[in-house]
């Protein structure tokens, strides 16, 4: 068992790993698009770009303030939490009665200004960012060198899906969301206060972007330009698994992660296209998405 | 008719433009222009909002600029195999994209244009990074020479003209007008027989038939192709000229493309001289900064200017007609009672 069709096994499952830790970053975008195009009806294209942002607070705490990883996990999270809240409050409010794409043309606006924002600043060259202390090693697993914080990775960021999930649809918080999700008014008439709802909604998706990030970070090069190569792969993962599950968000991710990681290894020419083949595929065999409802 | 003699007071002016203005930088305005008009056929006429004219807009481009170099077939012939190429490619994008509705159209139009930069990246005959340099423009028709600016800028302003017309043609045809029905009801236009996924799938291909058009041309114009032009980049741009001219106007698109290219091309100068007024002196770094100044003018066009330049300008004539000919009607019922 030391190859499988001609490829040698430690390579197989280095790639399945980094395939694995790709389809974690897909899985917490997706659902943070997920919940907030649930309540908000807006696709969040600035997603990748409040993702780029986690990372580079992340490498600004620890560049400028000495601030370590663990402190920046939460820390990096909170800020573009804030600024989430403050988007949503003195711009995006004013789109609802619209027609959705201004919400959309809207995000790849604040895109264009945050990315070219750190552009100007950094240039568009990584910076690198050293995994923590405690992370940085190897374990041996006999058939191969699990790298400590990829492993971290893919458990950090399947932690924090099923936690969304059990808070959405397990929690009184997360009944409050889905019937607004179903209908703000009738919602809204029974007391609750939606606008606070959706702009805490719009905060915590964001909030989940940047978390990525900061995981991201000692993972590839911290660049101005991360987020959004990133963030199309995620609008084609969002539509092969379809918005309707939150489930079905995290599994879709995961396992386009791994399905790009097996194709580099046994055909690198397609690793770029491949999601979006299989989207193509999707489209055609179920419009609505895997785990979609019609409509 | 007074729109008639509006067009036609801007043929003239276009006639004598190139003798004020450099005709290179006039003819990559007619391309964008064009290439915004097409756009705007769709989001405008349509409701469809595309992400993917950039990877139309590019390709045929390339291949216009592939068939012109390599192969050494003449500038109307490849113009041709380019708007052929993003017909086919436009036919296949909304043959996928039609099945969703609304905001996913837009997601997957973007989605399968960033698979068609990446093939774009990878393929061996664009030269990747560095981009396709050296196209021919050669002889039109194998007569007239292209190679003076002068003459280019004409053809160029024929192609945009014949182009514009036929964009107007469409609208005002009828069937323009079932388009608007199913862009405006779409669930009425189905239920009045029209199969509204036919009538947008037909208005894709139009328009990106159109874009290629703008492509083919703007490759010839410059003498070189580059991934700009593919990445989704191109697309947001297309969509910001449309949107600061006028979504759903005719001229909007040309206006937008006019003012977008100044701020893309003079941002330095302007920065300059706005540095020099204010005495502010970061303004002068203005130049460096597009991207961000277009993201500004997305999220201010958006919040407030959603009318865009001529949707603005039509709703004030309108209402200013509007107003001349209620108080006029007043004063007519004045009159009438004043004798009692």
């Amino acid at each position: 068992m030391d190859e499988i069709f001609g490829i040698p096994m430690p390579a197989l499952m280095s790639q399945l790993l980094i395939g694995l830790v790709n389809g974690s970053f897909y899985a917490v975008l997706s659902l943070g698009l997920a919940v907030i195009f649930g309540l908000l009806n807006v696709i969040n294209f600035a997603h990748g770009a409040f993702y780029m942002v986690g990372a580079f607070l992340a490498w600004m705490g620890m560049n400028y303030l000495g601030i370590n990883y663990w402190v920046m996990l939460l820390a990096s999270p909170l800020i573009v939490g804030v600024l989430g809240f403050a988007i949503e409050r003195t711009m995006l409010r004013w789109l609802y009665k619209v027609d959705h794409i201004y919400g959309l043309l809207l995000t790849l606006g604040i895109t264009l200004v945050v990315e070219g924002v750190f552009r100007a600043a950094y240039g568009v060259s990584g910076q690198p960012y050293a995994a923590p202390d405690g992370l940085s090693g190897a374990i041996n697993l006999g058939f191969m060198m699990l790298p400590t914080y990829r492993a971290w990775v893919v458990a950090a960021s399947l932690l924090v899906c099923i936690g969304t999930w059990y808070t959405i649809e397990r929690t009184k918080l997360g009944a409050y969301l889905r019937a607004g999700t179903e209908n703000p008014k009738l919602v809204e008439a029974f007391g609750v206060n939606v606008p606070v709802m959706v702009t805490l909604t719009y905060a915590f998706g964001v909030a989940l972007a940047a978390f990525a990030g900061v995981l991201a970070a000692p993972v590839i090069q911290v660049s101005p330009l991360m987020g959004s190569n990133l963030i199309i792969t995620v609008f084609a993962v969002v539509v092969i698994g379809g918005m309707g599950s939150i489930i079905g968000s995290i599994l879709t991710g995961l396992g386009l992660g791994v399905i790009e990681g097996m194709t580099r290894v046994f055909y690198p020419e397609l690793s770029a296209t491949v999601v979006f083949i299989l989207m193509a595929i999707v489209l055609l065999v179920r419009p609505s998405g895997l785990f979609g409802k019609e409509n | 008719m007074s729109k008639i003699a509006l067009g036609f007071i801007a043929l003239c002016g276009a006639i004598a433009l190139p003798s004020v203005i450099y005709p290179v930088l006039l003819m990559k305005v007619m391309c964008f222009a064009l290439f915004a008009c097409s756009f705007n056929l769709l989001i405008g006429f349509t409701g469809l909002l595309s992400f993917g004219h950039a990877a139309l807009f590019g390709a045929s481009g390339y291949l216009a600029g592939y068939t012109s170099r390599e192969l050494g077939i003449p500038i109307e012939g490849s113009i041709v195999l380019g708007v052929l190429t993003s017909s086919v490619l436009g036919f296949l994008m909304a043959g996928l994209a039609i099945r969703r509705k609304g905001i996913y159209f837009t997601m997957i139009t973007l989605a399968l244009a960033q698979m068609i930069y990446f093939v774009f990246l990878q393929a061996p005959f664009t030269g990747g990074e560095d981009g396709m340099q050296g196209i021919p423009r050669g002889k039109l028709f194998g007569v007239i020479d292209l190679s003076d600016d002068l003459v280019m800028y004409y053809v160029v302003l024929i192609i945009f003209a014949l182009a514009f017309a036929f964009i107007a043609r469409i609208v005002h045809s009828p069937f323009g007008h079932i388009l608007r029905t199913v862009k405006e009801n779409e669930p009425r236009a189905i239920s009045l027989g029209y199969d509204a996924d036919r009538y947008k799938l037909v208005a894709f291909v139009l328009s990106a038939a159109l874009t290629g058009l703008a492509g083919a041309t703007k490759a010839f114009v410059l003498g070189f192709e580059t991934l700009v032009d593919v990445h989704w980049q191109m697309s947001g741009l297309v969509v910001l000229m449309t949107l600061v001219g006028g979504v759903g106007t005719l001229t909007g698109p040309i206006v937008g493309a006019i003012i977008i290219l100044i701020l893309e091309n003079k941002l330095g100068e302007i920065g300059e001289f706005l540095a020099k007024l204010t005495r502010i002196e970061w303004l002068g770094a203005l130049g460096e900064s597009v991207t961000i100044v277009t993201g500004l003018t997305f999220i201010v066009c958006v919040l407030l200017f959603r009318r865009g330049v001529v949707g603005e300008l039509n709703a004030f004539i309108l209402n200013w007609r509007r107003s001349s000919t209620a108080s006029s009607a007043r004063k007519d019922v004045n009159a009438v009672q004043e004798p009692s």
